[in-house]
């Protein structure tokens, strides 16, 4: 007996911003599961068990907040788990969540992430004072810059595709109501003449800190085949690796490749540029395009960069990246690995509104966090799987 | 908040919306036997990696173990403090609890005959000047302590810029 088929058969997102000052964290979370219930036409009652992710305690203070929050997202009398792996851990969630169902555990599974950055010390956070060292690294941009400087100069890349990301992808989220930052008007000028915060990365080729949450309602294959226009899971995968090691790839990490193998293996992917119809993946800084590209094989290795020149990845290419506008557009951390995720199925269920890829059948949705040592992806498809 | 009918004593009242609830940490941490071994190095002006005998490579700051094999390390290795800016940036930032003055450039320095390397500030040159590749120096504090603090800073030698594999094992 194999694994039991999942779907997703509802998707809840809050419309993120720089402060949701209108909701405490468990009115923020609560928007985004009620809108993923309504979608899948379910009540609580539906739901068997909870599976709540979001970013390190320490960025709101709020330590276990899925104690607290037991009520607000309905896990009251029903299991409930917290997954935690740093920014990938909005993807882990919806991963742990299927595989409850792919083992026949549970039938229907609620997945939600969120951060309130606009309550927490995101920056305070993640430059924590590292006992008999000099505090150095300034936040997840001073880590991620000297990697993207790594890249630029290993694949002779010109300076300005970290640009044309920023740009593309900002101008998708235009079209997404969701997306926090809505920058009319924004140019490459306007994007090249923004401030050096950690030389080579940009004001305006880093994301936002925003408030948000995303919730996904999964189902077994029965809840799949009675829900209208589902995405299918046609394969999910988890790897990590350590921060620090000889000969550790910190451009290209192992962790991403192998995960990215395994998910295509499942899926039967062979070539994803030429199979995958959509893909939402984790960019918080732009240059991570052109690495990912290169990391998850749409590329070969040191080619990432061309794919963007070319237009590849913008909404008219042949392999769109982040039509949502991505985390450069809006980054409520813990829940941006599951809009990702939950992104992709909007795709392949062509419910993604004016940032819908026309005919998207398969999708790759993508997380990745930490030093670029948790990876989270999967694979999700308009069609069920028949393996 | 509408629909809600309030007291009459506090209808005219501004709501409160949030509050401040700022928090405070202090630890006792252990630095462990390797970590220890390689502070009181640095408090002798000393860089101590350890060889892995499986992989042959040298890690730095040891831990204890090799990280890719998993076995611990015996062979201690003293290493220059010399070596080779393999990748950097430079930080316009300024975060809470930061005295740094700005911009400073933070590099990953691999020292000569490590396999990793030190995350460590280069000055004594202009910070458009410093490239991957360039070659550097240890400027130790006229005290060391057992504390990485205690390389104040790395600075050129003016050697030829050498060859380095960017990003991989910085």
């Amino acid at each position: 007996m194999g694994k039991e088929r999942v779907a997703v058969v509802g998707i809840g997102q809050t419309k993120h911003q720089a402060t949701r000052g209108d909701v405490s964290i468990a009115g923020l979370v609560r928007e985004a599961v009620v809108e993923a219930l309504e979608d899948a036409q379910m009540t609580w009652a539906d739901i068997d068990a909870v599976v709540l992710g979001k970013a390190p305690d320490f960025f709101e203070g709020v330590m276990m907040p899925e104690l607290y929050l037991a009520e607000a997202i309905g896990a009251v009398g029903k299991p409930l788990l917290r997954v935690h792996t740093a920014g990938s851990v909005g993807g882990s969630t919806a991963l742990v969540a299927a595989s409850l169902i792919q083992a026949r555990i549970h039938r229907r599974v609620l997945a939600v992430a969120f951060e309130k950055q606009s309550e927490s010390e995101a920056m305070w956070a993640l430059t924590l004072p590292i006992p008999f060292s000099p505090p150095l690294v300034a936040g997840a941009g001073g880590y991620f810059a000297p990697h993207v400087r790594a890249y630029m100069r290993r694949s002779g890349a010109p300076d300005h595709i970290g640009i044309l990301v920023a740009l593309k992808d900002r101008t998708n989220a235009l079209k997404n109501p969701k997306a926090h930052l809505h920058e009319e008007g924004i140019t490459f000028e306007s994007v090249r003449d923004s401030i050096m915060l950690w030389d080579p990365i940009r004001y305006s080729e880093t994301c936002p800190s925003s408030d948000g949450a995303c919730a996904v309602v999964l189902t077994d294959e029965a809840g799949g085949d009675a829900a209208d226009s589902p995405a299918w899971v046609l394969g999910g995968a988890m790897r990590s690796e350590p921060t620090m090691a000889p000969g550790r790839d910190e451009v290209n990490p192992r962790a991403g490749r192998e995960c990215a193998a395994d998910v295509y293996r499942q899926a039967g992917i062979t070539d994803p540029r030429r199979d995958i119809d959509v893909a939402e993946v984790y960019v918080p800084f732009s240059w991570y395009e052109p690495m990912w590209l290169e990391n998850l094989g749409f590329a070969e290795e040191g080619a990432g960069w061309k794919l963007v020149e070319e237009g590849a990845t913008a909404m008219d290419g042949d392999i769109p990246w982040n039509p949502s506008g991505g985390v450069l557009s809006s980054n409520p951390i813990g829940a941006s690995g599951l809009i990702r995720f939950a992104e992709a199925a909007l795709q392949v269920r062509g419910r993604a509104g004016e940032h819908q890829i026309d005919g998207a059948r398969v999708a790759l949705g993508h997380a990745y966090g930490g030093g670029s040592q948790f990876f989270a992806m999967w694979v999700v498809g308009a069609d069920k799987p028949t393996s | 908040m509408s629909g809600l009918v309030l007291p009459e004593r506090l209808r005219d009242l501004e709501p409160v919306r949030s509050i401040r609830t700022p928090a405070r940490l202090e630890y006792t941490y252990t630095a462990g036997q390797a970590t220890s071994r390689f502070l009181r190095g640095i408090a002798q002006r000393k860089i101590l990696g350890e060889r892995c005998h499986v992989c042959g490579k040298v890690i730095l700051p040891p831990r204890g173990a090799c990280p890719v094999d998993g076995v611990p390390t015996h062979e201690q290795v003293e290493l220059p403090d010399r070596g080779t800016i393999t990748t950097f940036c430079v930080v316009n930032v300024k975060f809470s609890g930061s005295a740094m003055e700005l911009p400073y450039v933070c590099a990953t320095v691999v020292p000569d005959g490590s396999d990793m390397g030190l995350f460590g500030m280069v000055q004594e040159i202009p910070f458009d000047r410093i490239r991957i590749g360039m070659r550097v120096e240890a400027v130790w504090d006229d005290e060391p302590r057992p504390d990485l603090a205690s390389i104040k800073w790395w600075r050129p030698t003016g050697e030829p810029d050498v060859q380095v594999d960017e990003g991989r094992g910085a």
